[in-house]
C-alpha cells in the first residue's frame, strides 16, 4: 500500500475545485490528484499513491545519486574480482 | 521507464553489494520497516546476496496486517448491512477477521468493492445518494493524506452518505515500541520511502540519539534498498548514530507540507491496537470532533465483538522483528494464500506472503 509508482504528469486540470492530472506510467495512463504538489508542471515525474501524488521525483537528486552509486560500482570494476588473485 | 530501470541495474546493484561486503566486519541486524521493501528484497533476493554478517528482520509497516482484527470485524458488519456499499484497498478483502473475510461478505450479497483511491468511494456516494458508502480508511501516514482528502471533499460537496472506517497508525510510535522493547536485537533501520515523502524525517534524529541505532531513509527498488542498507552499515561500522537519506530524489527532510496541513486538519493522535502486538500509546490517528459525522464507527451501531485470532498465528512477533516468516510452523501448512491464518500472509506487504509467494517455503 506504500508502494508509490513514478509517473509522467503529461496534462492537469481541475475537478470540484481539486487539481487533478493524467500520469503517464511508462504507457498506462491514470487520472491522479496532484493537490498535494500544487506546484506541479506538465512534464514533471511525480510518485502516485492511491491516486494521489505524494511527492516530485528531483531530477538533480536523481542524477546525483546515480552518479554516486556508479562511481562505487566503477571502483570495484577497477578493483577487479573480490578475494584479489584468483 | 525513467526513474525505475536506472534503480533496476544489477551491475549497479552488484557494485554496492561488494562495497558493503567490503564494509562489515561483524553481524549486524537491520530492520526494513516498510512491507513494500520486504516484497522488494525477498523478490529480488537481495537478503541472500548480502554477506552472513547481515541479517534483515521484516518490520511491521503493513498497514493490512497492523489493522485490529476487531475493526476488521466492524468492517464485517457494516459491510453486511443492505443499505451500505462497503469500499476498500483490494488488499483488505482476504485479510481474515474472526473466522471469515470482506470476500465472504461480498459472496454472501454484501456490497463491498475495492477502489484504487478514496476519491473513487467519494464518488460513489455522489453516485448513490440513497446508499450509505463506507471506505476502510487503513494504513500509515501515506495514505493518511488521500484518506483525509476523502472526508474533506465529500464534506465539501454535501455528502451526508459518505464515512469512513478509521484505523491509521504511525511509523515513529513503532520504532519507539519496537527499540524499547527489552527483545528487541534491531540494530539499524531503513525507513520507510515513502511515509517520509509525506511526513518528511525530521522526527528521526530523536529516535536514533535515544536508542544509539542509525537510521536511513530508503527508497524501494533494489538498488535503493542496497544503498540504504550499505549507508546504514557504514555508520553502525564507523560507531556512528546519525539519520541518513538514500532516497533523496523523493524525499526532503521537511516532508510534503500541504499533505501534512490536511492530516492536522482532519486527524488527531490517540493510541491505536496494533494487530498482533497491542496497544501502542499514541500511535494512531482519529477523526478530529469536527469531522465526527464522517466517522462510520458513530454512524453505524455496531455491537461490541470479541474477535478470535488463530493461535498458531505469530504474526505479532514477526512484525516486531523478533521472529521471521521461516520460524512459523503453520507457514505453508496450515497456512497459505488460499487459507491465511494471519494478515501477513494475505498482504501484498505482508513477510509471510512474501516468503511464501517467492519460493522461500519449503514445499513438503
Amino acid at each position: 500500500m506504500c508502494l508509490g509508482v513514478p509517473g509522467k504528469v503529461i496534462e492537469t486540470h481541475e475537478e470540484n475545485g481539486l487539481l487533478m492530472g493524467t500520469v503517464d506510467f511508462g504507457g498506462v495512463q491514470r487520472e491522479a490528484c496532484l493537490e498535494y504538489v500544487p506546484d506541479t508542471q506538465v512534464g514533471d515525474y511525480v510518485i502516485i499513491h492511491v491516486g494521489f501524488a505524494i511527492s516530485k521525483v528531483s531530477e538533480e537528486e536523481a542524477q546525483e545519486t546515480l552518479a554516486l552509486l556508479r562511481e562505487i560500482a566503477d571502483i570495484e570494476s577497477e578493483l577487479g574480482p573480490e578475494g584479489g588473485v584468483v | 521507464m525513467k526513474h525505475l530501470s536506472e534503480y533496476r541495474d544489477a551491475g549497479l546493484v552488484e557494485g554496492v553489494l561488494k562495497e558493503i561486503r567490503r564494509t562489515v566486519t561483524r553481524p549486524w541486524t537491520i530492520m526494513e520497516i516498510c512491507g513494500g521493501q520486504t516484497h522488494s528484497i525477498v523478490r529480488s533476493g537481495l537478503d541472500q546476496l548480502l554477506p552472513e554478517e547481515i541479517e534483515l528482520v521484516h518490520g511491521p509497516g503493513c498497514p493490512v496486517c497492523v489493522t485490529p482484527i476487531e475493526l476488521i470485524d466492524k468492517a464485517l458488519a457494516i459491510a453486511s448491512r443492505p443499505e451500505v456499499i462497503f469500499t476498500s484497498y483490494g488488499d483488505m478483502l482476504r485479510v481474515p477477521g474472526s473466522g471469515r473475510d470482506l470476500f465472504s461478505v461480498r459472496a454472501a450479497g454484501g456490497d463491498v468493492r475495492v477502489v484504487y483511491s478514496p476519491l473513487d468511494a467519494v464518488k460513489l456516494a455522489a453516485a448513490n445518494p440513497e446508499k450509505q458508502v463506507v471506505f476502510f480508511a487503513i494504513g500509515f501516514e501515506t495514505t493518511a493524506p488521500p484518506n483525509a482528502m476523502s472526508v474533506v471533499q465529500a464534506n465539501a460537496l454535501g455528502l451526508r452518505n459518505y464515512s469512513v472506517l478509521v484505523s491509521h497508525v504511525r511509523v515513529p510510535p513503532a520504532m519507539h515500541a519496537i527499540l524499547g522493547s527489552p527483545h528487541n536485537r534491531v540494530q539499524g533501520f531503513l525507513a520507510a520511502g515513502h511515509v517520509c515523502a509525506v511526513m518528511g524525517y525530521w522526527e528521526y534524529p530523536s529516535i536514533a540519539e535515544k536508542y544509539g541505532v542509525p537510521i536511513v531513509v530508503t527508497g524501494f527498488e533494489p538498488l535503493d534498498i542496497a544503498q540504504g542498507i550499505l549507508q546504514v552499515v557504514r555508520m553502525l561500522e564507523g560507531g556512528e548514530v546519525a539519520v541518513g537519506n538514500a532516497y533523496a530524489r523523493v524525499v526532503t527532510e521537511a516532508g510534503n507540507k500541504p499533505a501534512q496541513e490536511l492530516i492536522g486538519r482532519v486527524f488527531e493522535n490517540c493510541d491505536r491496537k496494533w494487530r498482533g502486538i497491542g496497544v501502542i500509546p499514541d500511535s494512531g490517528w482519529k477523526l478530529r470532533p469536527e469531522f465526527a459525522e464522517f466517522d462510520a464507527e458513530g454512524r453505524f451501531d455496531v455491537a461490541a465483538i470479541t474477535p478470535q485470532e488463530s493461535p498458531l498465528c505469530i504474526a505479532g512477533e514477526i512484525l516486531q522483528g523478533l521472529k521471521k516468516p521461516l520460524d512459523c510452523p503453520a507457514i505453508g501448512v496450515q497456512c497459505t494464500p488460499e487459507h491465511p491464518l494471519g494478515a501477513t500472509m494475505v498482504s501484498a506487504e505482508g513477510a509471510c506472503a512474501a516468503y511464501y509467494r517467492y519460493g522461500r517455503v519449503p514445499l513438503e
